[in-house]
């Protein structure tokens, strides 16, 4: 456990956060909260059908309940039902087909928008939604993916032939690199990374309200991207930029579920421009389990080769990957953020890559925590421990035997990505002797020398991940339409108090305290005279939000940048307060002070009020002082760890026990290692609720069998052990602060971890896999399958 | 998650809840503590016209010693239910189940007479109810009357209770000195059980005098697992118990869901029937 400090901290000190108090006693503005007069409450008639043709909307009934206002579907709306946006087509030939926000022809998934009404308060509106009456005629629901690219299948999308929506072929020469190897031992296997909720914590919310006498509609939302949101909502809505404004009061968590332009926030902004009034909507929980998007959902054909003394030859990648029923603002993408990742920290000579994306008549797909690359670093590391069975060896040393060392680095990998720094050395022993590594496979041989029912498995995850989406060009490459730059402006004020403004825009992940740790250890100012102005693109007017562990890694940077820049634009200021050459001043701690004479010294607070007044500036300079920068970082980073589980597993009933549980993350330079510690907390739990509760079912028909949290089940604290974390720290050497990222690091290390170590206790009963999640159900079959029996 | 339109009445007797169910008709609803009524209410799963708050009846709640029997208030909530010094010197294995329902917030609201009316197959009491054969309290327009537990539940989320009638009290005979335990068998902390078994067991020179098991999830009600009760007398061994307990899953009619289909849950009743006798019987 981390000592948290209350006391002026600056980088790399376990800073008690900023953000907390207010939450903690409940002084949050949630967009739930908002309550503007005259506001109207938008209710949604989804769909109950996977897939049907809409043969008759009837409003009438609607329109005819107390205090209803208006309701529209896709005729009525008219020229307002704008498109849900994608910005990834990933291939040339890419099917993109519309999503218009109240759908017309088809519904092609349960909870799909049909229809919507608006009412003067929300309980009136969700009463009339029932009168809305819609006939359905039914089709034959899609659901399940090998079926879908079957010929003859139903179709989702009448343009898509075999509900594909593309086919990326990366191309490799592994076939050439297994043929120079007669002997080589090939392991296959087929994966499911089942489908997940993103499950935060507070659901969507939308209030957008047209301001007074200018042309200005600002929307309120709980999302993770108000930049991405105001830009994307120009472009399908047709609404000037300049006169959208964006706000992402506090937000309840997102993991990725709330990187979106939702249909809804695009109803809730064309309705209040046409009828000049505010509206509103807070999506219910069993809403948000059917409409906000998922995440996962591939099915994943892996061949390793290796040679028979364990040196790994090349690597075959074949993947289907579920969109759902739509495409949405990245959903083709993410499995090729995985794409890279299947070598992971692995050397060898080929890799081959293949990925069919498939339209089914479930909820779209999108970025969840880690997006594509949990799901790599789970077939990888799960093939590695079959490869280590098949070959004799122990698994860890066949990951030594095989991963980049650290004297390797800078290191190419077959994916062709460069990892800057790593030493997996230094964590993998690290977690080794926290964990106790020897003592428990000592424990684990007695307990099966015993017959113990309750056998011990150890689970292993190697992982590296890459985060901070950038650069930009490398983006433009993949065909992504965004950039992945960040900016910061550092304003100093009059008074010596320092606001400090970035695109990064944060719903939980305790930016405030961070950003001022950074400025504040540059300026040499205290972290509470800093204010971090964010989520408004009104106030903070650039920016590209908070996802994929891009905000440190890439908004880190711009923060540093700015703060440097600040200091060059006060030091012609200092230099004629001080009447000496700007050259003769060093800076530290927050003053200016002539070279080898101490007592010839001003502090930036007292140049502040100077450069404010301007009554005294040197030729040439502008008032105020403020530094900016726009940062595109040279490459990616690559956090890495070992993640060890002690999986205890019931043989008679299937359950399993996470026992000890031991990481030691490598995340480069910390801010503050109390947030990271944090960070790896929740990434762990998420990953392990993979592992081990958690997962979408859907009937044939495509009704969700998992629709309420009393079904689709997410661990709480009862449910797992106290984490051991530990880190090492190998700066990043391509980004200034030498900092990697850490947002998704646990969500992508510890759903192998626990699986290998499932699989680990029961290999000597002839189990080699585990379906996800690893239910006591699963588990028991696998080994009832193993012993012969029925499953 | 709003729910449709309801009148709302709150009696302060039993008289008065009766009144207020006869006057509201069929679509009247009963609400205890409302841990299972506002789920049905928000989801929109269910529409009563009325819903008569009986949580302001005193008579309704509290646990007495009747001499010999234990008496429990049907709106006494779980969390006084496991506290009671009553409950758990004489009946123990009501007290132990009723201490893994669900999590703390909900054991503080949650009421037994409201678990037991709504009669969830997956829920924790009524086999406990079932096999220390309680007997269930009803007042209607008829005036009261008394029902066995094994004539209460009769099927899905249905029991005894008449949709003009209104439970008042539940009643466990002493089971004083009797081992119990209940094995629980769940995903999550707070999630419901796939399967459960309750046991009780009276111990006699170190063997089974007699047992009383009952059997969560393993049918459209709680089940009494009456042959391994009976193959259990005289058991003084763990293989003994276990040979017993292979009776378990005998006569039951579970569900399949996505946690656990029929074979599975056959096969958890057998291992948590063990297991749990086991532990009554200071075994294990």
């Amino acid at each position: 456990m981390t000592e948290i400090l209350d006391s002026t901290a600056a980088i790399g000190r376990p800073l008690r956060r900023k953000e907390d108090a207010k939450l903690l006693h409940g002084r949050t503005n949630w967009t739930d909260n908002i309550q503007l007069p005259g506001t109207l409450h938008m209710a949604l008639v989804r769909s109950p059908m996977a897939h049907a043709r809409i043969t008759k909307v009837d409003l009438s009934g609607a329109l005819a309940q107390p205090n209803v206002v208006a309701a529209y579907d896709a005729a009525s709306l008219g020229d307002l039902n704008a498109g849900v946006p994608c910005v990834w087509p990933v291939t040339d030939d890419t099917v993109m087909p519309p999503f218009p926000a109240l759908t017309g022809d088809k519904v092609r998934h349960v909870g799909d928008v049909v229809a919507l009404v608006l009412a003067t308060d929300a309980a009136s509106a969700e009463d009339a939604i029932a009168h809305v009456d819609v006939e359905y005629e039914p089709l034959d629901a899609v659901i399940n993916m090998v079926d879908a690219v079957s010929p003859g299948s139903e179709l989702v999308h009448g343009d898509a032939a075999n509900n594909t929506c593309y086919v990326y072929d990366l191309g490799g020469g592994y076939e050439d690199a297994l043929a120079k190897h007669p002997d080589a031992v090939v392991v296959k296997r087929r994966f499911v990374n089942q489908r997940l909720v993103p499950a935060f914590m507070e659901p969507r919310a939308i209030v957008a309200a047209p301001m007074g006498m200018s042309e200005e509609i600002t929307i309120w939302s709980a999302t993770q991207v108000p930049h991405i949101l105001r830009v994307l909502l120009t472009l399908v809505t047709g609404i000037p930029e300049q006169n959208l404004r964006v706000i992402a009061p506090d937000v309840g968590g997102g993991f990725g579920g709330k990187l979106q332009c939702y249909r809804e926030e695009i109803l809730c902004t064309q309705l209040a421009k046409k009828l000049g009034r505010p509206v509103k909507w807070t999506e219910t929980r069993s809403e948000d389990m059917v409409a906000t998007h998922h995440g996962r959902d591939q099915i994943q054909d892996i061949e390793l080769a290796c040679t028979p003394d364990g040196k790994m030859i090349g690597l075959k990648v074949d993947l289907l990957a579920n969109m759902g029923g739509y495409l949405q603002i990245i959903t083709p993408g993410i499995p090729l953020l995985g794409m890279f990742m299947y070598p992971a920290i692995y050397k060898m000579d080929a890799y081959q890559f293949q990925c069919t994306g498939v339209f089914t008549n479930t909820t779209p797909t999108d970025a969840y925590r880690g997006a594509g690359r949990p799901e790599a670093t789970y077939a990888i590391e799960r093939i590695v421990d079959e490869m280590a069975a098949e070959l004799g060896m122990e698994p860890m040393a066949f990951r030594t035997k095989n991963w980049i060392q650290h004297h390797e680095f800078p290191f190419t990998t077959v994916a062709g990505l460069t990892y800057d720094t790593g030493n997996y050395e230094a964590a993998t022993a690290k977690a080794m002797e926290m964990f106790g590594y020897e003592e428990l496979r000592a424990e684990q041989k007695a307990r099966r020398e015993s017959g113990d029912p309750v056998q011990l498995g150890i689970g292993i995850s190697t992982f590296t991940e890459m985060c901070g989406l950038a650069p930009s060009r490398t983006l433009g490459a993949l065909k992504y339409a965004a950039g992945g730059w960040e900016h910061c402006t550092i304003r100093l004020l009059p008074t010596g108090k320092v606001e400090l403004v970035t695109g990064t825009s944060p719903h939980g992940q305790g930016h405030e305290t961070a950003w001022s740790q950074i400025a504040g250890d540059i300026l040499g100012i205290p972290v509470d005279d800093i204010d971090v102005i964010h989520s408004d693109t009104g106030r903070a007017p650039y920016g590209m939000d908070t996802y994929g562990s891009r905000s440190l890694a890439v908004g880190g940077q711009a923060i540093k940048r700015a703060a440097d820049r600040l200091i060059e634009n006060a030091r012609p200021i200092a230099a004629h307060q001080l009447e000496c050459a700007a050259d003769d001043l060093e800076f530290a701690n927050g003053s200016f002070t002539v070279k080898g004479d101490p007592e010839k010294t001003v502090t930036l607070g007292a140049l502040a009020w100077a450069a404010f007044s301007a009554h005294d500036l040197p030729e040439g300079v502008e008032p105020m002082i403020n530094g900016e920068a726009t940062v595109d970082p040279e490459d990616f980073s690559y956090p890495h760890g070992t993640h060890l589980a002690a999986m205890e597993v019931d043989t008679e009933t299937g359950k399993v026990r996470v026992r000890k549980y031991v990481c030691v993350d490598d995340v480069g330079n910390q801010i503050n290692p109390m947030i990271v510690e944090g960070q790896v907390h929740g990434g762990v739990a998420q990953g392990i609720g993979q592992a081990l509760y958690e997962g979408v079912e859907y009937d044939e028909d495509g009704n969700m069998l998992t629709a309420s949290l009393a079904d689709y089940l997410i661990p709480s604290a009862a449910d797992l052990p106290s984490f051991e974390t530990g880190t090492t720290v190998t700066p990043s050497t391509t980004h200034s602060l030498g900092t990697k990222g850490v947002g998704e690091a646990g969500a992508i290390a510890s759903t192998p971890a626990i699986i290998n170590g499932i699989v680990d206790a029961l290999r000597p009963m002839g189990v080699n896999d585990v379906l996800m999640p690893a239910s006591p159900q699963n588990v028991w079959r696998a080994i009832q399958a193993a012993k012969g029996g029925a499953a | 998650m709003i729910p449709a339109k309801f009148d709302y009445v709150r009696p302060s007797t039993v008289d008065e809840a009766v009144a207020a169910l006869a006057a509201g008709g069929d679509d009247a609803k009963v609400l205890g503590g409302g841990q299972s009524l506002m789920p049905v209410l928000r989801l929109r799963l269910g529409e009563p016209s009325v819903v008569i708050d009986t949580t302001r009846i005193d008579e309704m709640k509290g646990i007495t010693d009747s001499g010999t029997a234990i008496v429990i208030g049907a709106g006494t909530t779980h969390d006084e239910v496991t506290k009671s010094a009553l409950v758990r010197d004489h009946v123990a294995l009501l007290a132990a189940a009723t201490e893994t329902v669900a999590d703390r917030q909900i054991r503080h609201r949650g009421t037994m007479g409201g678990a037991m009316a709504h009669a969830d197959p997956a829920g924790d009491q009524p086999p406990v109810a079932l096999a220390l054969d309680a007997s269930f309290t009803i007042a209607g327009p008829g005036g009261r009357r008394t029902v066995p537990a094994s004539e209460f539940f009769v099927d899905y989320f249905t029991t005894a209770v008449g949709p003009d009638e209104v439970l008042v009290s539940v009643t466990f005979p002493k089971y004083t000195g009797w081992g119990a335990h209940y094995e629980k068998f769940n995903r999550t902390a707070q999630a419901w059980a796939i399967v459960g078994a309750s046991a009780a067991v009276r111990m006699d020179g170190g063997a089974i005098a007699e047992a009383r098991i009952g059997l969560t999830n393993m049918g459209p009600g709680p089940v009494r697992a009456s042959a391994v009760e009976a193959a259990l007398i005289g058991a003084s061994s763990l293989d003994a118990i276990a040979a017993a307990a292979e009776q378990a899953a005998e006569g039951t009619s579970p569900n399949a869901d996505i946690h656990a289909d029929v074979e599975y849950r056959e096969h958890l009743a057998r291992v948590l029937t063990r297991r749990a006798v086991a532990k009554a019987a200071g075994l294990a």
